[in-house]
This record gives C-alpha cells, structure tokens and sequence, in this order.
C-alpha cells in the first residue's frame, strides 16, 4: 500500500464522481452507499499504509511515493508525490476517520434534504482534497489541496444556493480565503527563488544549511502565516468563519471545525525548522494567536445562536493552537489540533442533533430542558463540554494546558510568552463559561420554544448519535496520547515522542521547549480553578433562568452587550474600510477605466477587421494571382537575403 | 543493398504494396463491398505500425542507420513521426466514413490514395538525401491533389484541386531548383556531406539562393506566409476529411522535413537564413491570426489558423536548439490531435443535409452534443495554449527555444498573436455554449465519438502528464541535436 499512497485521495475522488455525475439517477440509497464506501473505504485503507508504515520505517523517516513529475521548467520543477510521515500520519488518521464519522452521521442529518447526491459528492471531494493537503510532499502539492478544500469549504457553505445569506456567506469565505492564498503562493515563489525548490524536505535543508537568508526565512513564514491566518480564521481574516456556518451543520463540523481550518496548523508545524530559524515570526504567530483565542472566546459569550457560539470558539482554539505552534511547541499545537477535532466535532455535531430534534431552530433563547428529550445527545454534548472546558482529565485540559505550559516557558521570548500565556488562560476562562452557559440555556430549564417544536422533539437516529458516542468516548481519552510529564504515567508524553522525526533537534537551530514540572503544574492549577470559576458563574447566572441574566446586564451595560454581540463591529469596520472603497474603486474602473479600454479594443478591433478585409481582397481566388504572389515572395526573398 | 536494408523499408513496402492492393480490389469485383474498404484500409495502418515499431527493433536503439547509399535511414526521429502518420491516416479514415458513404464515391481508391500519401510522407521523414526527400514529397503532392478533388460533382472541389494542383507544380519546381543549386555547389544530395562541405564554406550566393528556394519550397508545403495564399481555397474546396488530412498529416510531414534538413544539413548557415524565416514565422502568426478573425466560415478559419500554427512551428527550427527541435516535435503531435478532434466535430454537423460549415451552426451545440462541444472547447484551447491542455506545453517550448536562441522579439510577437487568437477561438465556444438559436442538426456517429475521445485524451493527457511526451520526443530527437551541436 505505500507505494499506492495515491489511492488514497482518489478513492473519496471516485465517489464524488459517481455521486456528482449520477447522483439524482441512482437514488438516496446508492448514494449512501457510494459515499459511505469511499469514505470508508479510504480510511480502511490509510489506517493498512499507516501499519505497513510501521513495519517498514522503525525509525518513523519520512516515506515518499512520488508519482510522476508534474512539470520542469529550467532548473526547478516540482513532483506529484505523497509523503507519510508521523505528522501526516496524525492527519491522516484524523482526517480519514473523523470524516468517515461525519459522513456516516449525514446520513441521517441530511436524510430528507433536498440535494442529497450533491451534498455527498462534495463532501467526497473535499476528503479527497484534504487528504492531498495532508498526504502531498511539497508546498505546491499541497496547495492543491488547499484550493480544493477551499472550493468544497465555498461549494458546502453556499450549499442551500437558495438562500441568499448561504450564497454571501459562501462568497465571503471564498474571498477572504484568497487573501490568504495570496501570502501562500508569494511564500512559495520566494521558495522557487531563493531554495529553487518547494519540496518540503528540499526547503528545510536548503534552510538547515544555511542557505537561504534570515530575511528570505523571515519573510517566507510571515507569507505562508498569512496564508495559514485565511485558511484557520485568524486575525484578521477570521471572520468568515462565523458566517460559514450558513453550511449544512455535519459540514460545520467536519470542515470549519475538525479538519479544513486546522491547515494552517498543520502547514506551519510541516514548516518548523523555518519558523524555529526565525523566532520574530514565531512571536508574531503566538501574538495573533493569543489574540484570536481571546477576542473571539469574548465574541462567543454574547451569542445566541448556538451554532455562532461553536463558531467563535473553534476561532478561540485554533488560536490556542497558533500560540503553540508560536512559542515553538509544534507538538503541542498538533496535540490541541486532535483532541479539539474530536470534542469540536463532537459539540458541532451534537449541536446538529439539537437543531435536528428542534426542527431547524438555531437560537438557544427558544430551547431549555432539552435534557431528558434527547439523552445521547445530552451526554456525548455534556462530554464534550467538559473536555473544551478543559477539566482533568478529559481531552482538552492536556492539550490546552500542554500549550499554556508551553507559552509561559518559551525560550524565545520570555516577556512576550507570558502575556501569551496571560491571554490564553483569559481565554480559556471564557471558553469554559460560554461552553457552561450554552449547556445551561440548550438542557436545562422550561423550554422555551413554540408548542409544536415541543412537539416534534425527538432523540436523533443511530446513524447521528453512532458518531456523537464514537466522539464523546474519544474526547474523554484522546488526551492520554499526551499525559504531562509531572504524572510520572509509564506512557508519558506520547505524542511528543511519536512526533520527534518531524521536528528534528538540530544544533543551532531553535532550540526545542522544555516544561520545568513546577510550571506545568503551576499553570494547570490555576487554569483548571479558572474553568472551575467560570462554570460556578455560569451556573449562578443561568441555571433554569433563561436568558434572564444577560438581559439584566443588557439594561445594566448595554454598550459592553451590544459591542460583543455585534462582535466588536469588525465587520463593519471592515465593510467602510475595505469594502466600500474598493466597491467605489470598481465602480470607477467599470464606469471610467472600461470605457476607455473598451473604446480603445473597439477601435483595435475595428482596425483588425479592417486589416481581415485588406488580407481577403489579396484572397482573390484566382490562381494566377495567386502564382504571381507566389513568384512575388520568391524575388522578395531572393532581394533580401543575396 | 543487402536482405537487412530491405527489411528497414518494410513499412514503406507494406504501405506501397497495400496501397496497390486496394486500388486493385474493385477491379477484382470488391467495388460491391465498399464498406469493407475502411476495415482493409484500417488493418493495413496497423500493420504499418507494427512494421515501423519492429523495423526500430531491427536497428536495436535510437542510432540513426542510414541505408540504401545513405539515403534513407531508420532512426528514432523517423519513427516518432511515422507512428504519428499511421495514427492520423487511421483517424483520416474514420473521418472518411461517412463522407464516403453519403457521397457514393469509390471507396477503394480513395483509401488507396491516402495509402500512397503515407507511404510519400514516411519517405520524407526517414529520407536523408535531398532527392528521397524530394519522390517522398511528391509521392505525397500527387495523392493529395486527386483527394482533394475527390468531390468529383462539387465545382468548389474540383476547382480547388486545380488551384491545389498548379500552386503545388510551381513550388515543387522552386524547391527543385532549390536543391539543383545546392547540388551544384555541394557536389551532393545527401544532408550530412552536405552539411560537411558548408562547414568549410564561407558565404557563397548560390548556395543561399539554393537554400532560400528550399525553404520557400517548403514553407508552401507547411503553408507560411506568403507562400500561403492556396490554403484557404483549398481547404475550403476540398472533402472536409480531405482538408483534415492536409492540415494536420501533410502539414506534419513537411515539418518532419524542414526540421531534418534544416538541422543536419545547415546549421553552418544559421545566421544567413534564421532571420529570414523568423520574418516569415512572424507574417505567418500576424497573417493568419488577424485573417482568421474576420472570416464566418470556420473550414476558412481553420485554415487560417493552420497558417498561424506554421508561424509558431517555424521558431522551433529558427531557434537551432535542442529545444526547439523537441518543441517541433511536440508541438507537430499536439497540433495534429487538436485539429483532428475539431474536423471531427464539424464533419459531425448537417445543415440542409449537407455539411454545416459557418459559426453560426455551432449554436447551442452543448444541448445537442455535449461530449462534442466539451471537447472542442479542449480542443480550441489546446489551439490557443492556454494551460492545462497539450497546446500549452508546446508552445512553451517553442517560444523558449526563440527566447533561448535570441530571437526574444519573435516569442513576443507569438505570444501576442496567441491572444489574439483567442478572440476567433472562444467565438466558436460562445456559439456553442452560450448563444441559443438554431444550429446545425448533428449525426454522430460512432468513428467520429472514436477520433473526438482519442484527440481529448491526447491532448489532456500531453497537458497534465507531459513528461510522458517530453521524455519520448527528447529520445527521438537528441540524434539530430547532437549534430547541431558537433558544428
């Protein structure tokens, strides 16, 4: 199987053939079937190349199945090739099989939608262009994948095209993902130029050697940042996220929480040695990091649509994961990456079963009591919780903690490292008391919807609440891959040891952190009695009351409510700063600019017919004109060249 | 000449001896089975091909073996381009089918005649003497001057035969006495002592005139301006798979030509002729493109584009290097399945039961045939280059080798006579995709499904996998360079 890597990604890429091309002749149940095979089938077979991978590599190098050679152009060129190394293994087993998951609960989510076979093909597509982004052996490659997750994100989101807010919502993803797109692709010719090569691997050692410049260094991870701030929904190009949950919710799940948006951490921790050789770069992926976590974490208190609320607080964690990834804990920021997949996933798709069971009702103001309706739900949803929240030992505390940890004992930069830490563990307070006040305001108390949705109430079939417990059980002990080194377990640090291959130690290159004990246990302390402090709170204000409480500080405070629940107006700000003029500028160019051109194509285009009529009237279809031309260019030629 | 040179000439043999017995077969009461021609015509390019492959595996490699008095060699060069003219004899031949067919002409002859211009064509890409060179081409002329009169009851056709016919005499007599020159200054027809007595040569003006009126014999057989002036008669005139063969087979051997004796043969000349033909290559782009734009029939516009196609060609062998001559060759093989795919595609489209010709039927032809109007438009881009299709990565080569030999100017003029070419180009998608009204009816019928479906994959796969190619054409080609190089 390694050295069919390919089939990897091709597999979901046929069945999103068969669903896109006969999806409406083939029937729901064949549709199924083909989707479920695919994705199925693909993570089958990842997890059977993962195992011959252990056999084959005992020393975890990095295995490449290149292809063929994509295109050569003078000295640089780039392969169609597959890696499989522990960093793309992690990915790949997340990706594979939380996708299969998420397909598996569509089913019955989507069931009696309209669009089924189309829902199911990109879903399809996006696997197989996410599997590319994780599986390819090269920055170019893998942009592949980007663009195409990119197009599926767009696709999935604008998918009730009947809406106009989806199809803006679709649009505005699509266009902010292009800025981003754009520092990627600078970042990569800067690499052509400098390196000649985009190869992972060709890059890093062309940096290792020191060849490339500290500035080219410098420049090609702010670049390839930007591109991860698009793709994972940093400042300041977060906020189409929010927005993105327009999609159907299962793709909420798997694409805007579990999997697409943690690209650009898996790009910036695939691009350490860079990043670790240019430690201004790292404080500034730490630095927006800790602000994302924390900016959006306070956006997040103030919503009440229960899908805004996951949406801003995957923001928040994929801030945590930058600050890891910042303050040159990469493992740490990959270890968040997993274990968030599998709680977010699991709180986005319990979400799903919410709104499935309320008959489409997005807004937490009109649920309560849903506890005793929909018990799986409530469970694997109060699991997760927990977990986000980040309580020993659930999934989230190691992770988090790990990152915390991290942040407050990086060598880089030690002052900067704990205002990170600062606004990561102010972050994580508000994570645990949003996540505590959408669980009070979803599952318990009076409900608070019409009589008829009270009505329609149900539990979700097996298909949904299968995932929800596969899920719940994983953000329980997905943090044992990474138990801290201060609990002396004989399974210490897993992961970290699993990722060491990746992230090689090399003299005078960044240097790796090192955890003192008294700190990691110190900045557990008080961030697991902050998430304590933080559901106390929670539980004082909305604990069978409703909404009660937030309307008292609106009365109280409505200038502090207004800005969180307009979040901080940027859309605004950004709508007058942006927006607008470039509107403006666009109207000028169609106006002004395109009449000029068009007038001056116009007159061109005349002129070129002109020209046409002049060569037709030598086209006189007489062939002794003809021959005479033909004696004519021989003299001329003979004239010219003697 | 020994029992081995002859097995060298076994495809040649095949395609001359098959060539006779067709003609023969309706004299021997075979006229009857008229449908029967097409399978016989088919089974003989088949084995044409596997006589070329096998006759490589005689010579056991690349190595050019020249044979019969170094008149004639196998090399991979040869081979590249024979293979390439089975395969577009074959697709000439399912075009052929259903004009044939409804026409009620002889069928046997016509195949015969195609048959003899593949054997003139496979004379001409595996001759190394100026006067192989010369019997192959004419071979060729000959065959092509009946097809393309084959229209016997058209006066258009007929008329275009005679055009074809007079135009064709007067320049097989310039390039004649072309080669007489050069025979009276080298003492020799064969291109490498040719090649030898230039080295030593300093300027001499009959040799010039010799090489100019070659290349002035040849630029009429690629159809350069302004030697051009046939081509939109004729291919207009003649039997729409008829000007399907001209544009892409003839076209393609003639190049097969012009890259061997201009590479072997005077390189030592480079800077006389090279600015003469890159003024030539550059009327041809500018020409062909600006005509083509005006013109509502698009038989017409296509053979416009031909002449532009020959400009673009021309640089491969302006430049002199080693990837010009692999551009030549990619590009001759990305032209020819584009082209074949759209005759494909008009032989396809009936307007008052006769063939639909004019832009205008080609409107809304996504509904009626959407596998057709696909893959014109792969067909159309893969013309104007526009990545990923095969055309792309020929022109890349191409217009590097000008940029690598100097000729920086010329690639600008290609590139930009590439843009322009795209207005006449997607004018056709327009009409096919996106203005509504009543086209052309549309019989497809199953050659036609089979010449379209190959072209497509040729050409997408040359677009997204062109290593594949690349690595092909540099091994048929680096015998010839390796000549440029020695000089």
């Amino acid at each position: 199987m390694l050295d069919k890597l390919w089939l990897i990604p091709l597999i979901p890429f046929a069945g999103f053939l068969l669903n896109g091309l006969f999806g409406k002749k083939i029937g729901n149940g064949l549709v199924t079937a083909v989707a479920l095979a695919a994705s199925g089938l693909t993570a089958m077979v990842s997890t059977l190349a993962v195992f011959q991978y252990l056999g084959a590599y005992p020393d975890h190098g990095r295995h490449l199945d290149r292809v063929y050679n994509w295109f050569t152009a003078g000295g640089i060129g780039t392969d169609v090739a597959f890696q499989l190394d522990p960093l793309s293994i992690v990915m790949l087993m997340v990706v594979t099989w939380v996708g299969f998951l998420i397909h598996l609960y569509s089913v019955g989510y989507m069931g009696e939608e309209d669009g089924y076979g189309r829902y199911f093909a990109y879903l399809n597509l996006f696997l197989s262009a996410m599997l590319i982004l994780v599986l390819g052996s090269s920055y170019l490659f893998i942009f592949v994948g980007w663009e195409g997750v990119g197009l599926c994100s767009y696709l999935l989101i604008g998918f009730y095209y009947d809406r106009d807010y989806a199809a803006a919502a679709g649009k505005k993803a699509f266009i902010v993902n292009r800025i981003g797109d754009f520092g990627f692709l600078i970042a990569m010719f800067l690499m052509f130029n400098y390196a000649g090569t985009v190869d992972f691997a060709g890059v890093q050692s062309m940096a290792a050697r020191g060849q490339l410049t500290p500035t080219v260094i410098t420049a090609i991870c702010l670049l390839l940042f930007l591109g991860a701030c698009g793709k994972s929904a940093q400042i300041p190009l977060y906020i189409w996220l929010p927005d993105a949950m327009a999609g159907p919710t299962p793709v909420s799940a798997l694409i805007h929480a579990a999997t697409m948006v943690t690209a650009g951490v898996y790009m910036l921790v695939r691009s350490n040695l860079l990043y670790r050789m240019s430690p201004s770069a790292m404080m500034v992926v730490a630095l927006i990091g800790g602000l994302t976590a924390l900016f959006s974490a306070t956006i997040a208190v103030a919503q009440n649509d229960i899908k805004k609320v996951l949406a801003y607080s995957t923001v928040s964690q994929l801030g945590f994961m930058f600050i890891g990834v910042g303050v040159g804990a990469f493992t740490s920021g990959i270890f968040h990456l997993v274990t968030h997949a599998f709680f977010k996933a699991c709180l986005f798709l319990g979400a799903g079963s919410v709104i499935h069971a309320m008959g489409g009702e997005q807004d937490m103001r009109k649920m309560g009591g849903l506890r005793k309706k929909i018990p799986t739900t409530f469970w694997t949803f109060t699991v997760a919780t927990i977990a986000i929240s980040g309580f020993p030992p659930f999934a989230g505390f190691f992770s988090k903690d790990e990152i915390l940890a991290s942040a407050f004992a990086t060598p880089y930069f030690p002052a900067v490292g704990k205002l990170v830490w600062l606004m990561g563990t102010v972050a994580a307070f508000f994570t645990a008391f949003y996540m505590f006040r959408l669980w009070y305001l979803t599952f318990t108390g009076d409900f608070r919807g019409t009589h008829e949705q009270e009505h329609h109430l149900h539990e979700s079939p097996w298909t949904m609440t299968f995932p929800l417990q596969v899920l719940a059980v994983l953000s329980i002990i997905g943090g044992f891959i990474g138990l801290p080194q201060m609990l002396h377990t004989p399974v210490t640090n897993l992961l970290e040891h699993w990722m060491q291959p990746v992230i090689p130690e090399i003299e005078g290159i960044g240097k790796l952190i090192e955890i003192p004990v008294g700190t990691e246990a110190t900045v557990a302390l008080v961030s697991t009695l902050l998430a304590a402090l933080a559901w106390y709170l929670a539980r004082q204000r909305y604990r069978g009351r409703g909404l009660a409480a937030d309307l008292a500080t609106e009365q109280s405070h409505p200038g502090l409510v207004h800005t969180l629940e307009n979040k901080y107006y940027v859309d605004e700000g950004y709508d007058a700063t942006v927006v607008t003029p470039l509107r403006q500028l666009s109207i000028f160019s169609w106006k002004v600019i395109d009449g000029i051109i068009d007038g001056t194509l116009g007159l061109v285009g005349y002129t070129v017919a002109a020209i046409g009529d002049l060569l037709r009237f030598f086209q006189t279809g007489n062939v002794r004109n003809y021959a005479l031309m033909l004696f004519g260019a021989v003299v001329i030629l003979m004239w010219v060249f003697a | 000449m020994t029992w081995a040179d002859t097995l060298l000439l076994l495809p040649e043999l095949i395609a001359a001896t098959g060539a006779s017995i067709l003609l023969i077969v309706p004299v021997l009461g075979g006229r009857a089975r008229g449908h029967m021609a097409k399978w016989a015509m088919l089974a003989l390019m088949a084995v044409t091909a596997l006589a070329v492959i096998g006759s490589t595996y005689a010579v056991a490699g690349v190595q050019q073996t020249p044979t019969f008095r170094a008149m004639f060699a196998v090399d991979a060069f040869s081979v590249f381009f024979k293979l390439l003219f089975v395969v577009v004899i074959a697709l000439v031949t399912l075009l052929s089918e259903d004009f044939l067919s409804e026409e009620r002409y002889s069928t046997w002859e016509y195949y015969s005649l195609l048959a003899f211009a593949l054997c003139g064509m496979m004379f001409m890409a595996s001759g190394v003497s100026l006067i192989t060179i010369y019997i192959g081409l004419e071979l060729l002329a000959l065959s092509s001057y009946i097809l393309a009169g084959y229209y016997k009851n058209h006066e258009e056709s007929t008329e275009a035969a005679m055009k074809y016919f007079i135009l064709g005499t007067v320049s097989s007599a310039i390039l004649l006495y072309g080669i007489s020159l050069i025979y009276g200054v080298c003492g020799s027809m064969r291109l490498s002592t040719i090649a030898a007595a230039l080295s030593t040569m300093l300027s001499n003006d009959a040799l010039m005139f010799g090489i100019m009126l070659l290349a002035a014999g040849l630029c009429f057989k690629i159809a350069a301006v302004p030697f051009h002036v046939w081509t939109p008669d004729v291919y207009v005139g003649a039997p729409t798979p008829i000007s399907a063969f001209l544009s892409t087979g003839s076209k393609a051997a003639a190049f097969a030509v012009f890259a061997r004796v201009f590479y072997v043969a005077f390189p030592a000349f480079h800077l006389d002729w090279s600015n003469v033909l890159a003024a030539i290559a550059a009327l041809s782009m500018i020409v062909g493109n600006l005509a083509a734009i005006t013109q509502t029939n698009v038989k017409r516009m296509l053979a416009y584009s031909s002449i532009s196609h020959a400009g673009y060609s021309l640089l491969g062998i302006i430049a002199m290097n080693e990837m010009g001559l692999r551009g030549i060759l990619i590009y001759t093989m990305v032209y020819v399945f584009a082209n074949l795919g759209i005759w494909a595609t008009i032989l396809m489209l009936r307007r008052h039961a006769y063939a639909g010709e004019s832009v205008e039927d080609f409107r809304g032809l996504h509904k009626r045939a959407p596998f057709a109007a696909f893959s014109m438009v792969v067909f159309l881009l893969s013309l104007g280059g526009i990545p990923p299709t095969a055309g792309f990565i020929g022109k890349y080569f191409l217009f590097a080798a000008a940029v690598q030999a100097g000729f920086g100017w010329l690639a600008i003029v290609a590139v930009v006579m590439s843009a322009v070419s795209m207005f006449y180009y997607l004018r056709l998608v327009v009409a096919m995709y996106l203005e509504e009204g009543s086209g052309a009816e549309t019989i497809y019928s199953p050659s036609l499904r089979f010449v379209t479906a190959l072209s497509l994959t040729v050409t997408l796969v040359v677009g997204f996998i062109p290593e594949l190619p690349i690595r092909q054409v540099i091994e048929s080609s680096s015998h010839l360079v390796g000549r440029v190089v020695q000089r």
